[in-house]
């Protein structure tokens, strides 16, 4: 068993809830990693945050906490592709075809990773700059999409903390029914403060990155 | 291998058109039925807990675990073909209900000349000047004789939406070209939202005419002629690729499955996957399956169905060595003939004001059938057949709508700038889509894969399919209609998201409506099943499923497949159980 590494944030930085009741306090929290060491979770931390950047127009995806949701889906059933197909030949194929390589999610990180080298050490036009570099890789891609997925996942798998991508963008969260809405409010912004799948079903939800073989 | 006691009826899956049979079959007679189910059970509470998009939109919980069990593609026939390993173009559903639990509800029927396309499109372009590839065919039924069966579907679901063709009389505010429907619809149409308001008032002033698209998530609380009562649908927008928390959506597991579990004569297996079907003397005698433990048991039957998904319903009986497999140079063999899809076209468009998209029903919106069939067909495309035209407040989720960002703004894809104009626009885009027919042409077909196999080892099936020109035409057409409409509601229409591109593609999604391979017919010669389903070799054996389709239309296919099911199943029971036999 592989030693217990940690991903260390500083509060005030993580996710609406926190921020707003623990403001004061310049305390930190160690994050458990299941699969990113603390030093891979860094550069993925910071690459992220260059992707959807926390700036005049809001938070980002630091506050989102979305290295936690990509630590935890990489560790999960998607990171060892237990959902792809993955039985040989393995052949290139025509673009039509998707992607058609061996390598796992959790591989595709590893290698990509280390493409980055010590990105948080760099300024952030250099960082912007070794990511447009390998921007048409599938690993960037994948970071892209997986980037969108923790800002705005519902937070039971460890993105958009304190809801705060739905906050971001005035999404309300998953509800029982807008039967009297649905026809109400033409043109105008219906906005509530987002309730999440737990606190709509009373009680702790299980994502598939929890699933055990 | 363990052999089980014999019972009278074994179906292979358990989705809409398995569950559709079996309810027929055992609510009618005392004969004992097993219904066999790859996939787990499927329960209301489960669907509650279900509202998220991760798991069940981007990683397709309710779908097929594709690494078990895929297609190999291929474009024609010179290639080898690579396995379908991410989802992409459709998603098979599994578990009881099958996709008939996470469909979007659209419950279209076809139109009456899509039933009859061999001949009218010879009446109306002469043979000669057809492309000499095509390989459509009329149907083995006519939209009069599936008429009380699709009435029969409607009223099982409790379909909302408003009559355009009432007995011949066209009725303002309906689709004026569809068929002549016997009843007005069991339901009123879903309430409308500012987006399809906006739709519908444009669609109008250009003359089209709009009406509610046909919607099985139920407008309001209604009782089945089966005394199922659902309650109407809450607009939650956890609609397609979930299953319905409240039931409001008509899935098997909440209009047939109750029914069927009051039943003693009735057994559902889940987890249990069949592999061949066996057969001697041209009578099916059993079917064989893995279990949930992952043994190998033998279910003899006097009646075999195959309700599995289009695709494996020919691999089923490619893999059991029941009837020819169709060969394209030569054109012989029918097994595997017909393959099609849909020509799907979609247009981003980008408005003023926010729209709540979170808000909405896989079934909530407007459709245009102007371009549909034969209607509407601007010469200049130069195109046979033509589709819908829709849009729908179907539930916006928020990582997949985030991002859409209207022509001109930024070229970025990430950073500051491009987060700064997806946070603009979030909630303030949607997209007008259309599904065309597609037409079968001899060169697209299903066949076995000499390179691929499943969990079991088993060979999977193998598709060649490309497009022609006649389909990318086909989506430039529609697009051209997108962008009009578009421009009168006042929106701007970004670039066409192309899913009919150069070539066939299973990465981006185009419809779950495949079809075709186990085609129905009124010949031997040219089909695998009867008007009936009933294999032509083999009387005992049925093949129910879009799998019988020669071609596909422009509607989702639900209704029809379950209005085929209807029938069938009157044809057993009512006559084939008397005189077993081949029906004719």
């Amino acid at each position: 068993m592989r030693r217990r590494e940690f991903l260390e944030l500083p509060t005030k930085s993580m996710g609406g809830v926190l921020l707003y009741t623990l403001a004061q306090a310049q305390q930190t929290v160690r994050v458990p990693l299941r699969f990113f060491t603390t030093a891979e979770a860094r550069v993925v931390a910071a690459a992220c945050e260059r992707i959807f950047p926390s700036d005049e127009s809001g938070p980002g995806a630091t506050e989102a906490g979305v290295v936690i949701y990509i630590d935890r889906q990489l560790a999960g059933p998607y990171g060892r592709d237990k959902y792809r197909y993955t039985k040989g030949p393995w052949v290139d194929s025509s673009p039509e075809h998707g992607y058609q390589g061996k390598a796992t999610p959790k591989e595709i990180y590893r290698e990509g990773i280390r493409l980055l080298g010590d990105l948080p050490a760099l300024p952030e036009a250099e960082q912007d700059a070794r990511l447009r570099a390998i921007e048409k890789t599938a690993f960037f891609q994948m970071l892209r999409r997986h980037t969108l997925e923790g800002m705005f996942c519902d937070p039971l798998h460890g993105g958009n903390a304190g809801m705060i991508g739905w906050q971001l963008i005035g999404y309300p969260g998953p509800r029982m029914s807008y039967r009297e809405e649905i026809d109400q409010n033409p043109g105008e912004a219906w906005r509530r403060k987002p309730v999440s799948l737990a606190d709509m079903v009373g009680h702790l939800v299980a994502g598939q990155e929890e699933e055990k073989d | 291998m363990q052999r089980l006691k014999p019972v009278d009826v074994v179906i292979a899956g358990g989705g809409w058109v398995g569950l559709a049979m079996a309810k027929e079959i055992a609510g009618r007679t005392p004969l004992s039925v097993v219904v066999l189910e790859r996939g787990p059970a499927r329960r209301l509470k489960d669907y509650a807990a279900g509202m998220d998009e991760v798991d069940y939109v981007l990683r397709y919980r309710m779908m097929q675990n594709l690494a078990e069990e895929t297609a190999t593609h291929r474009h024609s026939a010179g290639q080898s073909a690579v396995p379908i390993r991410q989802y992409g173009s459709f998603n098979p559903g599994t578990g009881v209900g099958g996709a008939g639990e996470h469909w979007q509800g659209l419950a279209y029927r076809f139109l009456p000349d899509q039933f009859r396309l061999a001949t009218v499109l010879r009446e109306k372009h002469g043979r000669a000047k057809l492309p000499a590839e095509l390989a459509v065919e009329d149907w083995a039924v006519t939209y009069e004789e599936l008429e009380p069966f699709y009435w029969r579907a409607e009223q099982m679901m409790g379909v909302g939406g408003k009559a355009g063709n009432l007995r011949g009389q066209i009725v303002d505010g309906g689709n004026p070209f569809e068929g002549p429907r016997s009843h007005e619809y069991p339901n009123p149409p879903h309430k409308q939202t500012y987006l399809v308001n906006l739709f519908t008032k444009a669609a109008r002033e250009l003359g089209y005419h709009p009406f509610p698209s046909p919607a099985a998530t139920l407008s309001q609380t209604y009782r089945n002629p089966d005394g199922i009562t659902r309650s109407g649908c809450a607009y939650c927008g956890y609609c397609v690729r979930y299953g319905c928390m409240i039931g409001a959506k008509a899935q098997p597991t909440n209009t047939l499955l109750p029914l069927l579990v009051k039943r003693k004569n009735f057994t559902l297996r889940t987890g249990c996957s069949v592999r061949r079907v066996v057969h001697r003397d041209g009578r099916a005698q059993s079917v064989t399956y893995v279990d949930e433990v992952g043994a190998e048991v033998e279910q003899p039957a006097r009646v075999v169905i195959l309700a599995s998904w289009t695709l494996n319903n020919s691999r089923l009986l490619m893999l059991s060595r029941i009837g020819d497999p169709y060969d394209p140079s030569t054109g012989k063999g029918t097994l595997g003939r017909n393959l099609t899809h849909q020509v799907g076209a979609a247009t981003p468009i980008f408005l003023d004001r926010p729209l709540n998209g979170f808000m909405g029903a896989g079934g909530l919106g407007i459709t245009l059938a102007d371009f549909d069939g034969d209607f509407g067909l601007d010469p200049s495309f130069g195109i046979l057949r033509g589709g819908h035209i829709r849009i729908a407040s179907g539930g916006e989720a928020p990582i997949s709508s985030f991002g859409r960002i209207p022509p001109g703004e930024t070229e970025a894809t990430w950073g500051s700038a491009w987060k700064k104009a997806a946070l603009k626009w979030w909630d303030r885009s949607a997209s007008i889509t259309s599904e065309a027919e597609h037409l079968a042409y001899r060169q697209n077909y299903i066949d076995l894969d000499p390179n691929y196999t499943d969990k079991f080892g088993d060979p999977l099936a193998r598709l060649t399919l490309d497009w022609t020109d006649h389909e990318r035409r086909q989506a430039v057409m529609a697009e051209k209609v997108q962008e009009t409409l578009a421009k009168a509601m006042g929106a701007r229409a970004g670039k066409p998201a192309r899913r009919v591109g150069t070539h066939y593609s299973v990465v981006e999604y185009q419809s779950s409506h495949v079809s075709g391979g186990a085609t129905a017919g009124t010949s031997p010669e040219t089909s695998v099943v009867n008007p009936w389903m009933q294999h032509w070799r083999m009387p005992n054996l049925w093949v129910i499923g879009a799998s019988a389709f020669p071609q596909n239309s422009s509607g989702n296919p639900t209704m029809t497949i379950l209005a085929m099911a209807y029938r069938a199943a009157d044809a057993l029971v009512d006559r084939y159980l008397k005189h077993p036999g081949a029906l004719a």
